[in-house]
């Protein structure tokens, strides 16, 4: 039996922002592998859910008329890395979801959970930054939409007021257009684990793939919240495809990067293994874009 | 043949209480029903109605919304071959396959299981408790030795071998790698889910 005072599930988005007026201390329950757990380890006791498992509204990718990737939030995991247009247009997202614990994980896992519980590790987000994805949040008063750097506030704090919930991500057509990408999470175990250092990188090379128009780098565990590199983008843009070019970016992030040193691994090593990271999440993401080294 | 009757008894049994506490408490399917004292101080129990299929039974329930699916099959359908062992999510011994997919039922809540079709492993006997060809195969590839583990790993394996498609050793062990084995060592349970899907593809 889990410790919880009270347990309200949501019929409809519109029933659950509902729900978390009238109860502004609830905690939203999604999946539940972050939440049930650490109500397994003590915390939380007593507190009131609102679950919003049951909206099947929320799953599912889509594409809207102007061609925005429409990823709703309770989409899992598995669901996201078997989906055509994920695979079509954004494979490294579908890529880096199924890195995230283990396929049981991956089934109940979704990507709204990932991004809300503002943490630094989770697989999806770097990926997400790295493809200026965007956060539908709705609540009472309607819907809005914002960047996903603006959505995270700080570590485990994200922008959704009281009475709101995430509903979708979207990632534009321009943000996905042209681009190839590639993700390496850096972690001891190939299952089950989580991410000492993520690092997310994506390319758009010119026609005759022998110039960088456009470079976009994140990472996981970098910093308090997943980041973006601006200075090793900067660096890179209209620079031709070259070893030397990709050695310049790489050790540009550098530059941007505060990564911590924790009991998992110390700053110093962090900072070794994401120019590694980004050096090789370059190399492959000009390989997929057809570009040659 | 035993456990049939006794399996039989215990639904029987359930259904009593299902029923005993129906009458207590009107049901109303998708409204919770709230704020009754348990005795147990702060806690007031909820309980709710869900009907969803076990082992190709379709069945309505009365559930405490504070259950874990993994606490609901055990406890109320005496389904013991889903074990309780770390409790979140991380050793695959409650796993069940839900709608066709593999989910840990320690961390998922049994009012999710409304409408859904659950099945444990003990769907998986034939009508006189024949072993189904992957249980037979872990006996044969010696892939069982305590046994806590085992029904997760062949609810996996199910999963698997119903999509029907042929898997490289390397899937093989990526699909599998929710489950933790202290005995065995893995190499025999790999074997044992390889054999069992070359053999239904007939390679």
């Amino acid at each position: 039996m889990y410790d919880f005072k009270a347990l309200y599930e949501a019929r409809s988005v519109a029933h659950a922002a509902e729900l978390l007026t009238e109860h502004p201390q609830a905690v939203i329950l999604a999946g539940g592998s972050d939440v049930l757990i650490k109500m397994r380890e003590g915390k939380l006791a007593g507190v009131e859910l609102v679950s919003i498992y049951g909206l099947d509204e929320l799953r599912g990718v889509s594409m809207e008329e102007d061609g925005t990737l429409r990823i709703g939030s309770l989409t899992s995991f598995s669901h996201i890395t078997k989906d055509p247009l994920i695979q079509k247009y954004i494979n490294v997202l579908g890529e880096a979801v199924d890195m995230v614990g283990g396929p049981q994980i991956r089934n109940i896992g979704t990507i709204g959970g990932n991004t809300c519980n503002g943490v630094t590790s989770a697989d999806s987000a770097s990926t997400l930054f790295a493809w200026d994805a965007k956060i539908e949040i709705t609540g009472l008063e309607g819907v809005r939409v914002i960047p996903i750097q603006d959505f995270y506030i700080k570590a485990g704090k994200v922008d959704i007021r009281a009475g709101e919930l995430q509903t979708a991500i979207l990632i534009p057509r321009e943000s996905y257009e042209g681009y190839k990408g590639n993700y390496i999470k850096y972690a001891m175990r190939n299952a089950m684990d989580i991410a000492t250092t993520g690092c997310s990188v994506n390319v758009k090379l010119s026609e005759n793939k022998s110039t960088i128009i456009d470079a976009r780098i994140a990472y996981g565990v970098a910093g308090p919240i997943p980041m973006r590199v601006p200075t090793a983008e900067a660096a890179v843009k209209n620079q031709p495809v070259s070893k030397e070019t990709v050695k310049l970016f790489a050790d540009a992030v550098l530059a941007d990067i505060n990564p911590r040193t924790s009991w998992r691994a110390t700053k110093e090593f962090r900072q070794h293994i994401a120019v590694v990271l980004a050096d090789r999440a370059m190399t492959e993401a000009i390989r997929l874009s057809g570009g040659e080294l | 043949m035993q456990k049939n009757d006794r399996d039989a008894e215990t639904t029987n049994k359930t259904r009593e209480t299902a029923a005993a506490l129906q009458k207590e408490v009107p049901a109303q399917p998708a409204q919770m029903i709230s704020g009754r004292e348990c005795g147990n101080g702060m806690m007031g129990k909820q309980y709710k109605l869900i009907r969803c299929t076990i082992n190709g039974k379709a069945v309505e329930h009365m559930v405490d919304v504070r259950a874990s699916l993994t606490d609901m099959l055990r406890n109320d359908y005496r389904l013991t071959s889903v074990k309780k062992g770390c409790e979140v999510g991380e050793c695959g011994a409650c796993n069940v396959l839900i709608d066709g997919e593999c989910f840990n039922s320690c961390i998922y809540l049994a009012v999710w299981a409304d409408g859904k079709n659950i099945r444990t492993m003990e769907g998986l006997l034939g009508p006189n408790g024949e072993l189904s060809d992957i249980q037979q195969a872990f006996i044969d590839e010696t892939a069982v030795q305590c046994g806590f583990c085992t029904p997760g790993f062949i609810m996996t394996a199910v999963e698997i071998l119903e999509s029907g498609r042929e898997y490289t050793r390397d899937e093989l062990r990526k699909l599998l790698s929710g489950h933790l084995c202290r005995c065995t060592g893995y190499e025999n349970i790999l074997n044992a889910v390889e054999k069992t899907m070359k053999k239904r593809l007939n390679k």
